[in-house]
């Protein structure tokens, strides 16, 4: 265990800095907390978490994937992906680094994905405990330890420190350059994480229980009449997807800029109308199907393929950001009660 | 760099053929001069035109055949409408194969065989079909039921005429749904055919066609005794990337473009009504 | 207010007088209230809230719940009344199958702003007159109601219901506000700044769409946006002028239709001040062509679908500087 007086942090952010790309979550102008590129002058949030989750570090809204020169009747295939250099992001919570494994099963599953593959390579995780958690938060539902999240390192912060553990090989190599970190014990940590496993059980969404979702039960969930209800004010944007760490739908388009086609992928969501929509039409015809195929997903159909493990991390972004506030609690909670 | 799955390699068309009024089949090969993959019968690949889009056809020509793949498509959306338009010697892009294609070396080796295909549903069937020609001695009697709107919508007929009706072992039914000049074979509907010609429930049954086809010849199977775990056919739905990755194939706990599109219908009785 | 917004749903159900009413159904806290159809008076009885938290405008779903067989009730707030009458001014909703209740406002709260006056982890509120008293997981907080008021309410342009079967509490009147205020500002400054405070707000855009679909006067059947055949469709922005370019041809499409309800920055998960690009067009049509506040009535034609030969030539731009 290491650590590092908070009025050091600015020096430590442009130690690691110095080395890689360094992202934190700092707040935007709106007052909402982002990953930012860190520079002198970029200050760490003290918001809970960011808007927008730490997947878009790996899994980004609009993608480079190829360019083509058409000329006549022949084209040539011109490689033009976005270059990713080795990065390091600071500050990611229990939640999100949890999302990364979920978007692993995905993205590097055979055919592997490069692009996401590389992001991965390149990127160093550094996690950030949570110590006041919002009552929005439910990643204990998913088994993830907010007072000891995973990474390449993980932290803790009090009034006075940043405490600082190496967990992976990655993690150890940076830690050995950062000669401005200086050892301790854990006897601070170790009581910081008590006080947060108290608040994480006063927490009001602690108590959800997902045990009963069963994937052999999958026709029974479709089926279910509660979809109607749940899915009738649904608006069919796309915050939910967008917000969600664990959501990795996408769309590949065409841009035809006159002199290259440039393809490129963009995130998608499978609450807007066109996602399933072909010439003859579409097999999720309302907003219904499409609200019930993301939940599905989420809590039944990823969980089948997954050995029971869920496509959601509790971050509780949904919660927060759905213009309705329909979220995956509500759903899971109404159709915990529609299929015994 | 790496080579990633959603970048295409280039192909040249190099023969189109008109088959129906809206169906032509196109020929592609490597700009290398070579078959682009080896695939399965029932798999699919990717075709794009830079600038149109990239959509996801079945793959029509056998794996036998040696320096190309065909696909017989049928115009229906932006990226078809442009595929029928361009003359041999378009390059275009291509990936594949897709899919987990037709079980011909497992569970249908040794079986009798019943095709039963409608429209622009023989394209995935075709390939199977002079597969199992090819190895003709792998697989028991073959049936083809393929019906359409008309004579002129039927797709290779000149195929099916000349090879598939004069080899032995092969028995082909044709049907299509209303009288013509020039036509005195059988005229009706396919599931109403296939009643009628009151198949051995011994069959193997490969299927594929408009949905409304597949839902009442199941039906009719059904009543001549087929159980559901002796037919297979295709799904079709919107695809993006065909790895399995970009979420629109998927339907319950399965990805239509990895785990299909081929099925067997009792597996599909697990699956959700949502295709 | 609550009681008897409840009451005269179990009321309207009881006797009748409509099938089904949409309202707000209470959620997992005391914020996140979903806009929901009630069709029993045992639903109304369980789930129907009314409280600083029914932010959500309920007109645009009456496009289809007016279709949707038998007669609705609603509950309008005064500017959700506006996007109403706007809606039935373009002949969205089928006024006949619709039962309109319309309710005085004091003006809608904001969770956002309530977590940023440093409550975090909000378990509990109570509403008085003119503060808030917050419960949260780490403590207690008392905050001043108007500090906590949704944009839109701070710069409440109107106090009337402008369409109701009936009205419960007393129908106010249309008031002066400082609502174009930081619009003045923007004009003020050079077109430089201006572009950087635009690109500094729409860079954060993530077309999630939730502005567009939220939107009343976004009641396209399909969006240009999603639409194949537009030459515009327009999944993710590409680069920083298709992030631009979606915003603005949004308030242009809604331009002359737009009531200022302020739903688009409301739900913005972005925390966008949408709003401002809509004031924009307002402030322009009023001064160009006259006051006009879309929604107000039926009868008034919108000034930019009603060519006059007074109107100002499209020069007017270069006359005012740009601006």
């Amino acid at each position: 265990m290491k650590k590092i007086a908070r009025s050091e942090l600015n020096a430590l952010f442009a130690a690691i800095s110095a080395q890689k790309q360094l992202y934190i979550p700092a707040d935007t102008k709106a007052g909402q907390a982002q990953f930012t590129l860190w520079q002198d002058g970029i200050v760490l949030t003290d918001k809970l978490n960011t808007v927008r989750s730490a997947k878009d570090l790996f899994f980004p809204q609009v993608e480079q994937i190829v360019n083509f020169k058409v000329t006549g009747k022949t084209m040539e295939i011109i490689e033009n992906r976005d270059v990713s250099e080795p990065f390091v992001v600071f500050g990611v919570r229990a939640c999100d680094c949890r999302s990364f494994d979920i978007l692993d099963t995905v993205f590097l599953a055979d055919p592997v994905d490069t692009f996401y593959q590389t992001r991965r390579e390149n990127g160093l995780v550094i996690t950030m405990a949570c110590s006041r958690p919002e009552e929005t938060c439910f990643c204990g539902a998913f088994g993830i330890d907010a007072a000891n999240p995973a990474g390449d390192i993980t932290c803790w912060m009090d009034e006075n420190a940043l405490y600082w553990r190496a967990n992976t090989q990655k993690g150890e190599e940076l830690t050995a350059t950062l000669s401005i970190l200086v050892d301790c014990d854990n006897t601070a940590v170790a009581s910081m994480q008590e006080k947060t496993r108290e608040i994480l059980k006063k927490l009001p969404l602690n108590d959800l229980d997902l045990s009963n979702f069963d994937s052999k039960k999958l026709l029974e969930y479709f089926n279910a009449d509660v979809w109607t209800e749940l899915s009738e004010s649904c608006l069919g944007c796309g915050t939910c997807t967008f917000v969600c760490p664990t959501c990795q739908c996408y769309d590949v388009q065409d841009f035809d800029n006159g002199r290259e086609v440039r393809r490129f992928r963009c995130w998608d969501s499978c609450m807007y109308s066109d996602f399933t929509m072909m010439a003859h039409g579409t097999n999720r015809p309302t907003q219904k199907e499409r609200f019930r195929q993301r939940f599905m997903h989420k809590l039944v159909y990823y969980p089948s393929n997954n050995g029971g493990v869920f496509g959601c991390v509790g971050c509780g972004r949904c919660l927060q950001k759905c213009p309705i506030h329909m979220n995956i609690v509500k759903v899971a909670k109404k159709l915990k009660e529609a299929v015994k | 760099m790496r080579q990633d799955p959603l970048i295409p390699m280039l192909g040249e068309v190099t023969m189109i053929r008109t088959d129906t009024p809206d169906v032509k089949t196109f020929r592609v090969i490597g700009v290398d001069g070579k078959k682009p993959f080896v695939h399965i019968p029932g798999q699919c690949a990717m075709l794009s035109i830079p600038g149109v889009g990239e959509a996801l056809f079945s793959i029509t020509s056998s794996p036998t055949e040696e320096d190309y793949v065909d696909f017989s498509i049928k115009k229906c959306g932006c990226v078809t409408q442009w595929l029928h338009a361009m003359e041999v010697g378009q390059q275009v892009t291509i990936r594949g194969p897709y899919g987990n294609g037709f079980p011909v070396d497992t569970e249908l080796a040794g079986k009798d065989l019943l095709f039963i295909a409608g429209g622009i549903g023989l394209a995935p069937l075709h390939s199977v079909i002079n597969y199992c020609r090819h190895y003709r001695d792998r697989y028991g009697k073959i049936d083809i039921v393929y019906g359409s709107r008309s004579k002129d919508d039927l797709v290779d007929y000149p195929e099916i005429l000349e090879e598939w009706c004069k080899e032995d072992g092969i028995n082909v039914h044709l049907t299509i749904d209303n009288p013509q000049e020039g036509w005195d074979g059988h005229v009706g509907f396919v599931p109403n055919y296939v009643k009628e010609l009151a198949f051995d429930t011994s069959k193997t049954v490969l299927m594929c066609g408009p949905p409304i086809m597949i839902k009442f010849t199941l039906a009719g199977l059904q009543e001549l005794g087929f159980d559901k775990s002796q037919v297979y056919t295709t799904f079709e739905l919107k695809m993006k990337c065909a790895l399995g990755k970009c979420g629109r194939c998927n339907i319950g706990d399965k990805y239509v473009c990895k785990d299909g599109p081929v099925f067997r219908l009792d597996e599909m009785d697990e699956l959700p009504d949502e295709y | 207010m609550q009681k008897r917004i409840k009451e005269k749903a179990l009321e309207l159900l009881n006797t009748g007088v409509v099938d089904r009413v949409l309202g707000w159904k209470i959620g997992e806290f005391f914020y996140d209230l979903t806009p929901a159809v009630f069709e029993t008076a045992e639903e109304v009885e369980e789930n129907f809230v009314y409280s600083g938290f029914s932010g959500a405008n309920l007109s645009k779903y009456l496009i289809a719940q007016s279709r949707a067989g038998g007669k609705v009730a609603v509950f309008l707030k005064p500017c959700d009344s506006y996007s109403f009458q706007q809606l039935l001014k373009e002949h969205r909703i089928l006024r006949e199958n619709v039962y309109v209740v319309g309710i005085s406002c004091d003006g809608m709260l904001d969770i956002e702003k309530i977590r940023a006056a440093g409550c975090d982890g909000v378990i509990a509120v109570k509403e008085n007159v003119d503060s808030l008293e917050v419960e949260t997981l780490y403590d207690k907080k008392t905050l001043n109601r108007n500090d906590c008021l949704l944009e839109r309410c701070l710069v409440c342009k109107s106090k009337k219901v402008v369409v109701f079967d009936e009205m419960i509490g007393e129908n106010g009147e249309e008031q002066e506000t400082a609502r174009f205020e930081m619009v003045a500002k923007l004009e003020a400054m050079s077109p430089e700044d201006r572009f950087e405070f635009w690109r500094g707000e729409l860079s954060r855009c993530i077309r999630c769409n939730a502005c567009r679909n939220v939107c009343p006067a976004c009641s396209c059947e399909k969006c240009v946006f999603d639409n194949d055949k537009s030459g515009l469709r327009n999944k993710a922005a590409a680069d920083d002028f298709e992030e631009n370019l979606f915003h603005l041809i949004r308030a242009f499409h809604v331009a002359g239709r737009c009531t200022d309800c302020g739903e688009c920055s409301r739900v913005c998960p972005q925390n966008i001040p949408l709003h401002l690009l809509n004031r924009k067009y307002i402030k322009d049509i009023n001064e160009l062509y006259g006051e006009y506040q879309a929604g107000a009535d039926m009868e008034t034609k919108s000034p930019l679908t009603n060519f006059t030969f007074e109107d100002c030539e499209p020069s007017i731009i270069h006359e005012r500087g740009g601006v």
